[in-house]
């Protein structure tokens, strides 16, 4: 890459938590790649699916306040991983074009609102800033024998005209940069079918069938891992995978990656900084298989 | 099958208002059933998507308003992205979400709850305290038992902690929501919404101790606000 590349980085709050190691491994790929990112300072949560749920308005300000923060940085767009955190803050940035709505955010905040601040996701900067071609030129460690399923979830790439990225039904981002890194693609036919979202607690049924569903079709095109873009799919079916084991009779051990730690394993990062561990399904017997492949080569060089 | 005469309960001013909130013509909606037909959720709705966006369209306000089917929609957007009349249909969801709070209804109980406690925790961290949002659901429902048995699986990962995480402009976030009750009140919402009815129910995440406490019991934990 010629010109660096600079972001405000916006880590949400599943960052801090439940998604640990997605944030973890997105900032080592992006050290990696040379990528700089610079954390949105004192940034407040986006209200998520709740506050759209309660008002437009009132989930418009929270990340208002937020686009907010990041023009404090002299800065005009930011990144985040989460793909909740983007619909809401490219949500609030479209709506708010809209004077009548606009007036009735500012009602809400201490400053009247920026407008000019966009977001985009950390898979989106990969491939369209970066580019497919130049993360394959930086692969130490092709992922070879690995068949990995890429699963997108509801809202990375929907509503189109707001998200503008990729594609709403057949998405091929995650696909095409497994590819790169020397993975065996298995396409994945529910890619971009619901896990059960938040109703991990409410109703737990709805992610038992849902997500149970994404595991089983998992099994049966012979994908050894999965590979997420997002924290509330990535915990439903890997945090949840022994529950949904329980409630459908099914015995899966599928690990379920974040695509940026399965991208940190092939230019050479170690497990411990891509966050391996924090898993709660083993990744162990996949990330030894890799292992095994890889020796015999290093052997013959 | 129950019969409704829609001239009897045709409600022309629910039907402005829908229009107005969510943006979108409904006289868009020639009923194709595509948004019904890939929506996740549509075996456990009362009514279907496509059968709200007809009831909505001939101004059935309380049959809509009073549905299950607002509360299990996830917002995954597979409705918009289909409907072939470009019909924004998540966000009339949304809307109808926002009016039967207004009207004090919440079809799936647990569900309202749950987003309430999510709410209640930013509003008083300005992030969210993940901890602080299971005990509040948990005070709440009494669903004590809810996600236990993940207890001894996430503790170990270092991902749960007992303490919301400390932001310098965390009242900027609670004006945010204070501003918003105000607002609504001015607006004549019949019944606000429970967390935004009165701030003294509310409570900050110390508050919580007992349901605290009781979580960290069974989790196996000892490290305590």
């Amino acid at each position: 890459m010629n010109t660096s590349l600079n972001y405000a980085y916006y880590p949400g709050c599943s960052s801090t938590g439940t998604s640990l190691e997605y944030d973890m491994s997105s900032r080592a790929v992006c050290g990696a790649l040379d990528i700089t990112l610079t954390d949105v300072p004192d940034w407040s949560c986006c209200g998520s699916t709740p506050a759209h749920t309660v008002d437009h308005t009132l989930s418009s300000a929270l990340s208002a306040r937020n686009l907010d923060q990041v023009a404090s940085m002299g800065l005009d767009s930011c990144i985040t991983p989460c793909p909740s955190c983007l619909a809401n803050l490219k949500t609030a940035k479209h709506r708010m074009e809209e004077v009548g709505f606009r007036d009735k955010v500012n009602n809400l905040l201490d400053k009247p609102a920026n407008t000019q601040v966009g977001a985009k996701s950390v898979l989106q900067i990969l491939v369209e800033d970066y580019g497919v071609a130049n993360i394959k030129k930086k692969v130490v460690k092709p992922l070879t024998g690995l068949a990995v399923g890429a699963y997108y979830g509801c809202i990375l790439n929907r509503p189109a005209e707001l998200m503008q990225f990729d594609n709403r039904e057949h998405p091929m981002a995650m696909d095409n940069i497994m590819e790169a890194l020397g993975a065996t693609v298995v396409p994945f036919p529910l890619k971009v079918e619901c896990c059960g979202a938040s109703f991990g607690i409410p109703r737990k049924d709805l992610v038992m069938r849902l997500s149970g569903k994404l595991l089983d079709t998992a099994k049966s095109i012979g994908a050894m891992a999965l590979v997420t873009a997002c924290p509330l799919c990535q915990m439903n079916l890997d945090m949840r995978q022994t529950q949904i084991n329980n409630a459908n009779s099914s015995s899966h051990k599928i690990p379920i990656f974040y695509f940026t730690q399965l991208m940190g394993l092939a230019l050479g990062l170690t497990e411990k900084e891509l966050g391996m561990d924090k898993l709660c399904v083993s990744p162990r017997s996949v990330l030894d298989a890799l292992t095994s492949v890889e020796n015999p080569k290093e052997k013959a060089a | 099958m129950k019969v409704i005469n829609i001239n009897l309960s045709y409600n022309s001013d629910f039907v402005t208002r829908v229009e107005e909130e969510s943006g979108q013509k409904l006289n868009h909606c020639y009923q194709c059933g595509k948004c019904t037909a890939g929506c996740p959720y549509t075996d456990e709705y009362d009514i279907s998507v496509s059968q709200i966006m007809r009831l909505t369209q001939t101004g059935q306000k309380d049959k809509v308003l009073q549905s299950k089917s607002l509360w299990l929609c996830a917002s995954c957007e597979s409705c918009t992205a289909r409907c072939p009349n470009k019909i924004d249909v998540a966000r009339i969801m949304d809307v109808l979400r926002h009016m039967a709070r207004r009207e004090g209804h919440a079809g799936v109980r647990t569900v309202k709850t749950f987003w309430d406690s999510f709410l209640n925790s930013v509003e008083s961290n300005g992030r969210l305290f993940e901890v602080g949002l299971l005990a509040n659901y948990i005070s709440h429902t009494g669903r004590f038992w809810t996600d236990a048995g993940l207890g001894h699986k996430v503790l170990p990962k270092g991902k749960i902690h007992f303490r919301p995480s400390e932001m310098q402009g965390k009242k900027e976030v609670t004006k945010i929501f204070m501003r918003f009750k105000e607002e609504s009140a001015k607006c004549g919402a019949k019944k606000l919404p429970p967390e935004i009815s009165s701030v003294s129910e509310r409570k900050p995440h110390n508050e919580y101790i007992p349901e605290l406490r009781l979580l960290s019991r069974v989790f196996k934990h000892r490290n305590l606000p």
